[in-house]
This record gives C-alpha cells, sequence and structure tokens, in this order.
C-alpha cells in the first residue's frame, strides 16, 4: 500500500513529463516541416517504406473485416427482411469507423514499431550522430521525413482497406445472394456523399502524424542498447495506438460539431 | 604561437552530466596539420571532448573555436558549414548499416556537392584505395570486420576532404597488427594532406606513433600537454602510469 503510495506520484509525473517532451517534439516537427532542407528523396522513400510496403497487410486485413462485418450484418439483417441494406450498412461502417481506425492500428504495429526500432538502433550504434558529423540535420532527415511520410500514406491505405472491405463483403454476399458486383457497389454507395467519405478518411492524416511523431520520438531519445531498442519498438505501439483511440474519439466528436450533415 | 595558427581551441571549457563533471576548464589548442593525441581512462570525458568540437554537446561554460570561429554561438546553418570542414571516425565507426560500403562513403558527396554519379563513383573508389579497401564496395557494414569497418569510417570520414580529422579510438576492438595498420593511415594522411587530428585514444603506443602533442586528462582535468619526450619526462605519477603502460 506505502508502496503504491510512493510510485504513483512519480509514476504520474514521469507519464506527464514524456506528454510534454513528445508535444515539444511534435511543435519542433511541425516548424522543421516548413523549413529546408525539404528531404523530397528521402519523404518519397519513406512512403514506399511506410505505404507501399504495408499495403499487403492492410489490403488481406481489409478483405477479412469485409467478409466477417457482412456475415454479421447479414445475421442482424435477415431477421428483418432487409437483406437489401447490407451493403450499404457495410459501406457505412467501413467508411465512417472501421477502415480508418484499423488502419491506423495496422500501421501503428507495422509501421509505428518499425520506425522506433531503427532509430533506436540509429541512435544506440551513434548512426544519428554520424549523420550530423557528415553536416546532415537528423532531425529533419530522420524524424520530419518519417511522420509527413505517415501522413501521406495513412489516408491511401485507409481507402485501399476501405475498399479491400467493400471487396470482401461482397465475396460473402456474392456466395450467399448471387448478388452481382455492380449492384452491391451501387447500393454499398447510395447512401454516402462526398464528405461521408472524405471526413473520415482526412482524420487518418492526425494518426499518420500520432504515429510519426511518437515512434520517431522514442527511436530518437532511446538509451540502453539493445534492451532499449526492444523497449522504443514495443512503447511505439504500445503509446501510439493509445493516444490514437483517445485522439480517435476527439476527432469524431469535432467532426459531428462541425458538419453535422457529413457525420454517418 | 598566435590563434591564428591554431585549427582548434579549447578556452575553460566546462561540462557536466546531471550532477557529474567531466570536464572542469579544460583548455589546450591544436596547431594546424598537427595531431593531438587525448589520453585518458575510461570515462575521463575524451569522447565527450570530440562531440563538444563537432557541436553535438554544448559546453556549460568556456569556448570552443574551431578555424578561429567559436562554435556553441553559431546557428544551425552555420555549424552545418563548420562540420563540412570536419571528420570524424566514430569508435565504432557509425556506418550506416542500411547502406553498402560505397553508399556510405558517397553519401556526404552526394549531400554537400555538385559532383555527378561518374566524379562521386570516382571519388569513392578514390578514398576506398586510400584506405586499402579498393574490392569491397558493395559489401554492406554487417559483412566487414571491425577494421574493415573502421577503414570504410576513415573513408567516408575523409569523403569531403576536411581539414580537421576527429578520430575517436582508433584502435578500439582491433589487434595489434591491424593497429597499426589503422595507425599508419593515420600518419599518410597527416603528412600527405596536411590534415590536423584530434584522436581519442587510451592506446599510449598509437599515441606515441601518431601524435605531435598529446593531452592526459584525469578527474575532468588536464593533467599535462606536451610532446612525447615532454611527457616521458614528466614526474607527475598519473603521466608516469599512462607513459610506461605498453600493449
Amino acid at each position: 500500500m506505502s508502496n503504491s503510495k510512493q510510485t504513483s506520484p512519480g509514476l504520474t509525473r514521469t507519464l506527464l513529463s514524456e506528454c510534454g517532451l513528445i508535444s515539444t517534439f511534435a511543435m519542433r516537427a511541425v516548424r522543421a516541416a516548413f523549413q529546408p532542407p525539404f528531404e523530397l528523396r528521402e519523404v518519397v522513400h519513406q512512403i514506399y517504406m511506410a505505404g507501399w510496403r504495408s499495403l499487403p497487410l492492410v489490403m488481406t486485413s481489409g478483405l477479412a473485416i469485409g467478409v466477417v462485418l457482412s456475415m454479421h450484418t447479414r445475421a442482424t439483417m435477415e431477421r428483418f427482411g432487409a437483406e437489401a441494406l447490407i451493403p450499404g450498412a457495410l459501406a457505412i461502417a467501413m467508411i465512417s469507423e472501421t477502415g480508418p481506425l484499423m488502419t491506423g492500428l495496422l500501421v501503428s504495429g507495422r509501421v509505428g514499431a518499425g520506425i522506433g526500432a531503427e532509430l533506436g538502433g540509429m541512435k544506440v550504434t551513434e548512426q544519428i550522430d554520424a549523420l550530423e558529423s557528415l553536416a546532415v540535420d537528423s532531425f529533419h532527415y530522420l524524424a520530419v521525413t518519417r511522420i509527413i511520410a505517415c501522413m501521406i500514406a495513412l489516408p491511401i491505405l485507409t481507402t485501399v482497406m476501405n475498399f479491400s472491405g467493400l471487396v470482401g463483403g461482397f465475396l460473402a454476399e456474392t456466395t450467399i445472394s448471387n448478388v452481382s458486383l455492380k449492384i452491391y457497389f451501387h447500393q454499398a454507395f447510395a447512401g454516402i456523399g462526398f464528405l461521408d467519405y472524405v471526413l473520415p478518411t482526412l482524420k487518418t492524416v492526425v494518426f499518420g502524424f500520432i504515429i510519426g511523431t511518437v515512434s520517431s520520438y522514442l527511436g530518437y531519445t532511446t538509451t540502453g542498447g539493445s534492451e532499449g531498442i526492444g523497449r522504443a519498438s514495443t512503447y511505439s505501439v504500445v503509446f501510439s495506438s493509445m493516444v490514437l483511440i483517445v485522439i480517435n474519439v476527439l476527432l469524431v466528436r469535432i467532426i459531428f460539431l462541425l458538419f453535422p450533415a457529413g457525420a454517418l | 604561437m598566435s590563434s591564428a595558427e591554431h585549427a582548434i581551441r579549447f578556452d575553460n571549457v566546462t561540462k557536466s552530466f546531471d550532477d557529474r563533471r567531466v570536464l572542469d576548464r579544460v583548455s589546450f589548442d591544436v596547431p594546424r596539420s598537427e595531431a593531438c593525441c587525448i589520453m585518458g581512462r575510461s570515462g575521463s570525458g575524451k569522447s565527450v571532448t570530440l562531440k563538444l568540437l563537432l557541436g553535438l554537446l554544448k559546453p556549460d561554460e568556456g569556448k570552443i573555436y574551431v578555424n578561429d570561429v567559436e562554435i556553441e554561438k553559431l546557428d544551425s546553418a552555420h555549424l552545418v558549414e563548420v562540420r563540412k570542414t570536419m571528420g570524424f571516425l566514430f569508435q565504432y565507426s557509425a556506418l550506416f548499416d542500411s547502406l553498402s560500403v560505397a553508399e556510405n562513403v558517397a553519401f556526404p558527396l552526394r549531400r554537400h556537392t555538385r559532383m555527378s554519379e561518374a566524379e562521386i563513383a570516382g571519388s569513392v573508389r578514390e578514398r576506398l584505395v586510400e584506405v586499402g579497401l579498393e574490392g569491397e564496395l558493395d559489401k554492406m557494414p554487417l559483412d566487414l570486420s571491425g577494421g574493415m569497418r573502421k577503414r570504410v569510417g576513415l573513408a567516408r570520414a575523409l569523403a569531403l576532404k576536411p581539414s580537421i580529422l576527429l578520430v575517436d579510438e582508433p584502435s578500439s576492438g582491433l589487434d595489434p597488427i591491424t593497429t597499426r595498420e589503422i595507425d599508419k593511415l593515420l600518419m599518410d594522411l597527416k603528412s600527405s594532406s596536411k590534415t590536423t587530428m584530434v584522436v581519442v585514444t587510451h592506446n599510449v603506443p598509437s599515441a606515441r606513433r601518431i601524435g605531435d602533442k598529446l593531452v592526459i586528462l584525469h578527474d575532468a582535468h588536464i593533467v599535462v600537454q606536451g610532446t612525447v619526450e615532454e611527457l616521458d619526462q614528466s614526474k607527475d605519477a598519473v603521466v608516469q602510469q599512462f607513459m610506461s603502460s605498453e600493449r
């Protein structure tokens, strides 16, 4: 009991201090993003690493989620004889919430862990100091490029996830009801407007910023050899996922407030 | 000797980490085209001295001059320009492990010069010939031995033909024969290109071979600085202990 009394203020202080440091790191990244050097080649390379290489994972997950959601939706809709609404319900579920959030969490696992481990490894083997010694601004070159890449890759990956989900839903539906692809997609998008699609997808730009910032910060501040690299990698996934889930609630609330017509 | 003849000058530099004072009012200078070896026990602040010189760390007090420019007052853009005049060979080479040997050496050339790819390839080959690694262009750092990695690190540090070379523990983790080879490379470099060198080492035979001037750090202070002969004649117990230790 006394132990918990002693450790909890320390833990709270550490957590608050880390939040403050991550916020400072994030603000520094925002400022640096608008200052040269812009490192466009490295940004493109990082988009390839974070985006292109995540495609198999995102597409497979999207297909599986689409199949499962379709099966669950059918089980409910059948009871009311509303099978025709299944594509629309699935599209709303995928586009408004499941697609963006699942993509964010998957990328946080694959890319966030990768950034944390890669930058952590570079830190403990003095490769970041080596960059500085070669007159390269390591913060621009390593952190800002990865954050921008995540911000660009996330909405694209979310779009892929959404369409994979709808294709998965179509495959599940067509095996049961023989619905054609044209009718399925017509029904799926019948109730979805431009804002309904754009707002939840753009929300993932913020997810990309969170994943890039948190994992870059943890990698950049790694200490303690291989154990430290492992810690940076794990915490990158845990912290970015947690922050992403909490921020998602806020973003949905903001979308409802600012665009009541666009909120599904 | 006037200040203009010094490539590097430390003026009463103090540096602490938390409560631990690593350097306490340390002053020394390195004349142009000469090699200064900084010796001391592990944790005596030798590597910190190099990082202060490169602007990777900032001193708590005192001034550091590189080619008569006070580096801690520079903004990041000007610090980049000063760093282009310096090369740094890290203790464990710090090669970029996602890049091949040739790409590591080409990295500073691609960043800071307008050379064509053909010119860069030529320059990379030239640097690797200098360090005796001309046949290893496409190998990855993980496929190299410790000595080879040191050579690639040296080739990368020399890519921009710096006027000052900072070397952190050149013999660390190397056998005596490879250590002599690396020492010879550094000595050849000093005589052929008149590069100013600051070499941090605790290998006394290496320091005797390379150094025009030796500095011994102990308990955050400089115990003594001078030529090998001057240090050999010192009556200070710490200096005698150091200078008599051979490998």
